[in-house]
């Protein structure tokens, strides 16, 4: 039911763990769901230098969110901001339908982290 | 790659046996049993001896069985049957939150209907209280359906008090078996039930079978489908009579290896719980640690969510199943967990573990060898905070009742 790519990356994840000091953390989700994402950045002159995510969840919100730190490394923050779970989801050649809504959160997880940074800023 | 089954609540494979009996009745006797000719004579006659075969293992008369093609019809079959034959007498009905949901939804639509419904909670390890049942009867109870034993996490509920609290207050009784028979006695008079859903392929017999059994003289009529006279009238349409005839002898052979096999998947599980309680931490046994199926081992492993084990499991070789919300198709995990005042958190990291006569001691050691750096790769990758010790609600009086309570 899952394609080859979701299965790559849930079972070779890209950029597990987390990032002390991060710029930026959000976290999406909720344990009583089943899904939780939680993505740190680190930000250097509005770029994304490195992005590490942990992640409750099943085989899609595993994958989903291995492919959004994929997607975005190296990217502006504005670049990252236009990134959808739709796209995240096309990246992995697509998610089971009913899996859309509850697994594909990546992308709100990678937004929230941003938002986080840029309140952070706005406080320096 | 090596690959073992530890999946046997949700089907088993057939015994050589039973494809045996079935193929030879696909290839040399074909006919319809309603025929008069030479060749409906012939099926007619395997189709009364598998009914003989299944009532025998019941301790029934061949006369109380209809075949139907499995649990879930069964279910419905008993419960509208009950439902609509005694609305003269009364309307109300009492199941338990962890039936399975051919029962569960098939009470709740009667409750749309105009029935009343009361759905009974459980303790934590997920048994119905007799007390409960006794308090919730009322003059207008016609019908009480409990399951035998529970498909998700094992437990052996008090069927034979149950059964004779409703003879005594003159209240139709009906168990689900799905899961009970072949692997514990299965009784109908030792129990005390009047209806009783049977399936072939949860005992090595093939899907698309099963049987209800109807106590002579229970108040029943047949409201599901509308057709010829097959089955005494019980069942319309033409009978499966392949599938009936390898449920003959599945159901044969379970009722003569029951104790053989019994004993020796209870060693199995009992290895298997002490070992995975034993060496991994945060999980916990659900479902009662006694009065549970040989078979069965079911856990919660905290922080981490049950389909991204299974999915691991698989990738390994091993199937098994979970109660976590992706696997059931919803947003919700398993109500029989939920019931049981499991945290929801809790339960999506369910795993249940069912053995077959095929396991054997070696697919535990490989599972023990397997399952421990799963757990532990995808508990490094969690986010929770796994200082937390989980407070199970089993202690809070209205977490009884499922979905009701105020900590939840």
């Amino acid at each position: 039911m899952y394609s080859e790519k979701v299965m790559d990356h849930f079972e070779n994840p890209r950029n597990v763990g987390e990032i002390p000091e991060a710029d930026g953390v959000g976290q999406v989700g909720n344990p009583s769901c089943g899904d939780i994402m939680k993505i740190y950045l680190k930000i250097k002159e509005g770029v994304i230098e490195d992005v590490k995510f942990k992640t409750f969840g099943c085989g899609a919100a595993i994958a989903t969110s291995s492919m959004v730190t994929e997607m975005v490394k190296g990217k502006t923050v504005e670049e990252a901001m236009k990134i959808s779970n739709k796209q995240v989801a096309e990246a992995l050649d697509g998610l089971p339908p009913k899996k859309m809504h509850c697994s594909n959160l990546a992308a709100d997880a990678l937004h929230a982290a941003i938002e986080d940074y840029r309140s952070k800023k706005m406080k320096d | 790659m090596r690959r073992i089954y530890f999946d046997h609540s949700a089907t088993t494979p057939v015994r050589p046996e039973v494809t045996e009996a079935m193929c030879s009745f696909l290839k040399d006797r074909f006919g319809n049993p309603t025929s008069l000719h030479y060749f409906g004579r012939q099926a007619r006659k395997a189709l009364e001896e598998a009914r003989e075969k299944v009532a025998g293992a019941i301790g029934a008369g061949p006369g109380e069985i209809v075949f139907a093609s499995g649990g879930t019809e069964s279910d419905n079959m008993a419960i509208h049957g009950v439902a609509y034959s005694n609305k003269n007498r009364g309307n109300h009905i009492i199941t338990s939150a962890v039936e399975h949901h051919a029962v569960l939804n098939t009470v709740k639509a009667l409750g749309k209907e105009g029935f009343t419904i009361t759905i009974l909670p459980v303790d934590k390890y997920g048994m119905v209280s007799v007390d409960d049942v006794a308090a919730a009867v009322t003059d207008k109870t016609i019908l009480i359906t409990i399951m035998h034993a529970n498909n998700e996490v094992g437990t052996i509920m008090p069927i034979r008090e149950i059964g004779e609290l409703a003879r005594s207050r003159g209240i139709i009784f009906h168990t689900d078996a799905v899961q009970s028979f072949g692997k514990i006695p299965v009784d109908v008079n030792e129990l005390g039930v009047d209806l009783m859903s049977l399936s072939a392929h949860k005992i090595y017999g093939p899907m698309g079978v099963g049987a209800l059994y109807i106590r002579k003289g229970t108040r029943w009529r047949q409201s599901l489908f509308h057709g010829g006279a097959q089955e005494r009238l019980r069942r319309a349409g033409t009978e499966n009579t392949p599938g009936i005839i390898a449920f003959g002898v599945a159901a044969e052979l379970a009722k003569s290896n029951l104790e053989k096999e019994g004993a020796y998947l209870r060693g199995l599980r009992d290895r298997l719980i002490k070992e995975v309680t034993e060496k991994i931490g945060h999980v916990r046994l659900t479902g009662h640690p006694v009065q549970r199926l040989p078979n069965h081992a079911s856990f919660t492993f905290e922080f981490i969510e049950g389909e991204s084990m299974l999915l691991s499991l698989d990738m390994k070789g091993i199937a098994a199943s979970s109660g976590s919300a992706c696997t059931s198709g919803s947003l919700e995990p398993s109500h029989v967990l939920l019931a049981m005042g499991i945290p929801h958190e809790v339960a999506h990291g369910s795993i249940r573990i069912t053995l077959g006569i095929d396991n054997r001691p070696e697919d535990i050691d490989y599972f023990m060898e397997t399952m421990p750096p799963i757990v532990e790769r995808l508990r490094a990758m969690s986010p929770l905070d796994q200082e937390t010790e989980y407070a199970m609600n089993s202690d809070c009086a209205a977490c009884k009742v499922s979905g009701t309570c105020s900590r939840v």
